[in-house]
């Protein structure tokens, strides 16, 4: 895949870059190189600088010092647009899309093809697109609205709006942190279409095992500094996260399995909503962590969000601790000391404007801080202090706003407004997302604290690795159906995947003797 | 808990309370504030009559309703919320208190409370929409306002009713309480229950909430909050504000006028955006809205000594709100 004759002279080369933010050194001396036909992974932990690189490439922030080269010339961007036109087109984790236009339109946005100067051409604007999402092999509708599209086609719409300027280096910040495997597949497959002796790709990511499936080469990058470059074929996944971390980590222990004989502390039977989830039953023992594996869209998150009345629920009964409780909203569950961690911490998790102590707050507001109405603010900040020691919160202060934080310290505050309201059941949806290797580690060993505390807990996460390290036993599921409860002996990757991909009218027995190869079936999604 | 925050204490350095985020916000009332001063000054400098303290307690007299409406309203506004219908609402509740006090003859001491609950009716009725009917504020609250501006013409047969006969309630706004202070009772009702809703507003289960929904409704709602019943009680409280204003113009006027409201939502909310509260919630002030309030009366009694046009005084004041709201969004750092 690379082009031996380029190698020495780059497609992009960044040399030497500075750049500060008030009171905070980002970059420091930074440099890059990606060859004429590859694709370079970057990684680094949280708060490593990648992010302010991204934003030095695509002409939002300009570098202190130092210099960049696009094919040998000089690459100064003075805005993103500037960038674009240039040949650097970036995705970023967070999508650019406006969710009540159509997918033509998104793709087009800002350069809508026009009659007479200042009418629109709406059929060109759809032919355009046809024809754009038809050469890069996307089977998405130009007329489609993007708001009503699953996250990996807004996905393929980002990559199609990023690839119609037809740019010379492509780079996508976590493009695969909402995908499933089926869905990584597809993307890998255009990056590898993409890629050609005069283009490159910077691919950034958490997923080592992506990685070495589509990267040459990695760079790693720690603390706004260059680290080192590695040639993916040659180098050993610890390695590359030991030069990541700065010091090797240690990988846990997989759950010594089921907990029987431990008492069941929720019960649900035939939980049915009204758009996705039919007869979805599973128990929930005292210390237990119970996976939810599935593929995106199998219902998972709406299981934790009908049970805990955030959405309603069609049918379905809820036995807790051996009595039958109604969960009407939110409130009701944190009452019953039920808790959920949304995947969306940003949206449904933080108040990302208020500090850390009304975070962690928040939801004992009413039992543990107050009396008489009146709020006990050196209780409930000295609460705050002690659950972000216990935790490793890493925040200067707990009056810090909670949008500073890392992706991982956010999440932390959430956990930490959990543990303060004293929740014996904790939901945890996609529980270190967007979260670097370090602080990943971190999770789950508290994750496994909780339990051995006799917390019950269910996971629901996209990383078969983390379901498997993780938990005692998982639920595995398709379509809105329970396929299948594995226990923590027969739960492998394959097995798992196997379930998850059952369409739920197929016998699951019939199909199991079939033994059809993991994640075949949805790998090529309408 | 207590052993642990001495503790705490201890461990901290003496710089750790101060951060970024307070200093900001203290700095940035000190800026409205200081925009005040200047204002102040300038009129001070620019007409002989403006810096005496008959005119500062008659610029003191004039914030009040403005004021009183601009207090309740912070705790919607903070609450990611809109209340058109003070304005309106306030003309209502003048004309509820005139019929409770003068059509039906109740003592005031049971008219007044009467009124004040009759405007925390109408914004448990906002609430109500708001919350459990899901109809955006904005809407629900402009119907609210369009009912309360027909209904007060529809109580009162469109004719003012006078409080003339009844003795004690002009002394509401204008009796002087404190004897020899000069300071009119309206004044000093405006004064304390702003100190109550600034109380209310930082140190209580209903000020926290208020900013939490504001900040993020749906992560609110997921960490345990009832937010369907705190947004009706924001409403509800705010409510509250526009009967007790309803019973400060009537007695401050010595009747009750029923088409004078529509108008009074506006410059309310104004003294709201210009004191720092954001309109898009979760940030904001009782001592910025009042300053805000004060910005505005301090303009409209500079403009008038200054025999500047009625006209040319809402084209300034329409000028400050855009100064105000940038040079906020400037000193946040926001784009």
């Amino acid at each position: 895949m690379t082009a031996a004759g380029d190698a020495a002279r780059a497609l992009l080369d960044v040399e030497g870059v500075d750049k500060s933010f008030p009171g905070v050194r980002a970059l420091h001396g930074m440099r890059l190189d990606l060859r004429h036909g590859e694709v370079l992974a970057l990684v680094g932990e949280n708060g490593a600088g990648k992010s302010t690189l991204m934003k030095l490439l695509s002409g939002i922030h300009t570098a202190d010092s130092g210099t960049f080269r696009l094919n040998g010339a000089p690459y100064h961007p003075t805005s993103p647009r500037h960038a674009l036109e240039l040949g650097i087109s970036i995705i970023h984790q967070e999508f650019n899309l406006v969710p009540d236009l159509t997918v033509a339109q998104n793709i087009y946005i800002g350069r809508e093809p026009r009659r007479a100067r200042l009418l629109l051409d709406d059929r060109r604007l759809r032919a355009d697109a046809a024809e754009l999402l038809d050469r890069l092999h996307l089977p998405l509708d130009p007329r489609a609205v993007v708001g009503e599209l699953t996250v990996a086609h807004q996905q393929m719409v980002e990559i199609a709006k990023a690839l119609s300027y037809r740019p010379r280096v492509l780079i996508m910040d976590e493009p695969t942190a909402a995908l499933n495997d089926a869905e990584v597949a597809t993307l890998h497959e255009l990056i590898r279409r993409f890629v050609r002796p005069d283009t490159g790709v910077i691919y950034i990511s958490h997923r080592m095992a992506e990685i070495k499936r589509i990267a040459d080469r990695v760079t790693v990058i720690r603390d706004g500094e260059y680290v080192a470059t590695r040639e993916v074929a040659g180098a050993e996944t610890p390695e590359i996260i030991a030069l990541m971390v700065g010091r090797a980590i240690r990988s846990g222990a997989r759950p010594e399995g089921v907990r029987e004989g431990r008492e069941v502390v929720l019960d649900v039977q035939g939980l049915s909503t009204k758009a996705l989830l039919t007869d979805v039953s599973f128990d929930l023992r005292r210390g237990e962590i119970l996976g939810f594996a599935g593929l995106m869209g199998a219902g998972r998150t709406e299981v934790a969000r009908a049970l805990v009345g955030a959405d309603p629920s069609r049918a379905g009964r809820i036995t807790l601790r051996g009595k039958e409780v109604r969960i009407g909203n939110p409130a009701d569950a944190a009452r019953l000391g039920i808790g959920y961690l949304s995947e969306d911490r940003k949206r449904f998790g933080l108040l990302l404007e208020q500090d850390v102590k009304a975070n962690v707050a928040l939801s004992a507001l009413r039992d543990r801080f107050t009396r008489a109405g009146f709020v006990r603010d050196g209780a409930l900040r000295a609460q705050a202090e002690r659950v972000a020691g216990t935790l490793r919160i890493k925040t200067p202060s707990v009056h810090q706003t909670a949008k500073h934080l890392s992706g991982g310290n956010q999440q932390k505050v959430v956990i930490a407004k959990w543990l303060v309201k004293d929740c014996d059941i904790l939901i945890f949806d996609e529980p270190t997302r967007g979260i670097d290797v370090g602080a990943k580690e971190e999770i789950y060993q508290l994750l496994n604290q909780l339990a051995a505390q006799g917390k019950s807990i269910i996971m629901i996460s996209s990383e078969l690795p983390e379901i498997l390290r993780l938990s005692h036993r998982v639920v595995v599921m398709s379509e809105g159906r329970v396929t299948r409860v594995l226990e923590a002996g027969e739960a492998t990757q394959e097995n798992i995947m196997h379930y998850a991909t059952l369409r739920p009218d197929e016998n699951p027995a019939d199909a199991a003797e079939l033994g059809l190869p993991a994640g075949e079936e949805k790998a090529g999604r309408p | 808990m207590t052993v642990l925050k001495s503790e705490a204490d201890r461990r901290r350095p003496w710089w750790e309370g101060v951060t970024l985020a307070a200093l900001r916000s203290r700095l940035q009332q000190l800026l409205a504030f200081a925009s005040l001063i200047v204002i102040y000054t300038f009129f001070a400098f620019a007409s002989p009559y403006f810096f005496t303290y008959d005119n500062f307690i008659s610029i003191l007299y004039s914030t009040v309703v403005i004021g009183t409406l601009a207090v309740g309203t912070t705790f919607v506004i903070i609450s990611a919320g809109i209340d058109l219908s003070i304005g309106t609402g306030m003309a209502l509740c003048a004309v509820m208190s005139g019929v409770f006090i003068v059509n039906a003859g109740l003592p005031p001491a049971l008219g007044v409370p009467l009124t004040v609950l009759f405007g925390g009716f109408m914004g448990l009725v906002n609430g109500i929409n708001v919350a459990v009917l899901r109809v955006p504020p904005f809407i629900a609250t402009l119907a609210m306002m369009l009912v309360a501006e027909g209904l007060a013409l529809v109580v009162s047969d469109s004719t003012p009713i006078y409080f003339n006969d009844v003795s004690g309630y002009t002394g509401i706004s204008t009796g002087h309480l404190v004897p020899g202070l000069d300071i009119p009772n309206a004044v000093l009702v405006l004064l304390a229950v702003s100190a109550l809703s600034g109380l209310l507003l930082t140190k209580t289960v209903l000020g926290r909430y208020t900013y939490s929904i504001g900040s993020n409704e749906e992560a609110t709602a997921l960490s345990g909050v009832n937010v369907r019943r705190w947004k009706i009680a924001i409403y509800a409280f705010a409510g509250l504000f526009i009967g007790l204003a309803g019973v400060l113009i009537s007695a401050r006027l010595g009747s009750a006028q029923p088409a004078t409201g529509m108008g009074y939502e506006l410059q309310a909310i104004a003294a709201v955006v210009i004191g720092g509260t954001s309109l898009s919630g979760g940030k904001g002030s009782i001592v910025g809205t009042l300053i805000g309030a004060l910005i505005i009366s301090v303009l409209n009694n500079g403009l008038q000594i200054m025999s500047i046009p009625q006209e040319w005084q809402n084209v300034i004041l329409g000028c400050v709100i855009l100064v105000a709201v940038y040079a906020d969004r400037v000193r946040r750092g926001e784009p």
